[in-house]
């Protein structure tokens, strides 16, 4: 996945990449594995620029659902910070541009949290339960979003 | 087209200047050949 270009560009272009190996860095392996809870490889974490977890991909994945993964991170982040309509649009473009991949669903149920969280209009979540009727129905995210009606 | 990313290997350091910059960290825990 990181030879793709696409995902050299996302990733130069938001993050300071960093990297800890199993066998040629042992000891930080171990220590930082400690840390942050990491005892699998892959375990890729988004730390904000605090240095706290704010999303992690834990395996291997396709380039895809790689850069999918990703710019889930990046949103997630928006929304930690309290950037909800910066958050609410990064979901909304994970779901428009990876629609097919697994994060998706996870990015269709936060987009329309962000939406609540930032105009305070609870319709909101009763729009985003509806649009689950018509995708990504046998997830878990559309459970989650089932009890908000619509 | 493939790419290359410039990994850091010096976490600590890197923490510190992401606080400094205001940007995130993508911090990849790997046992893939280098």
């Amino acid at each position: 996945m990181y030879p793709d270009r696409r995902v050299a560009k996302l990733i130069d272009e938001n993050f300071i990449p960093a990297r800890v190996h199993a066998r040629d860095d042992a000891k930080e392996f171990v220590r930082l594995g400690e840390r942050y809870n990491a005892q699998w490889t892959p375990t890729i974490l988004f730390l904000d620029p605090a240095g706290t977890e704010r999303h992690r991909i834990e395996g291997f994945l396709p380039t895809d659902d790689f850069l999918a993964q990703v710019e889930l991170g990046l949103a997630q982040m928006s929304f930690k910070r309290g950037d909800f309509a910066d958050a609410e649009r990064k979901f909304r473009a994970v779901v428009d541009t990876h629609g097919e991949s697994d994060a998706a669903a996870e990015a269709m149920y936060w987009a329309g949290v962000s939406r609540y969280k930032g105009t305070g209009d609870a319709s909101a979540l009763g729009e985003t339960a509806r649009a689950f009727r018509d995708r990504y129905q046998d997830t878990p995210w559309a459970k989650r979003a089932s009890v908000w009606g619509g | 087209m493939a790419s290359e990313i410039s990994w850091r290997h010096d976490v600590d350091a890197v923490l510190d200047e992401a606080r400094r910059a205001n940007k995130p960290v993508l911090l990849d825990f790997s046992a893939a050949p280098m």
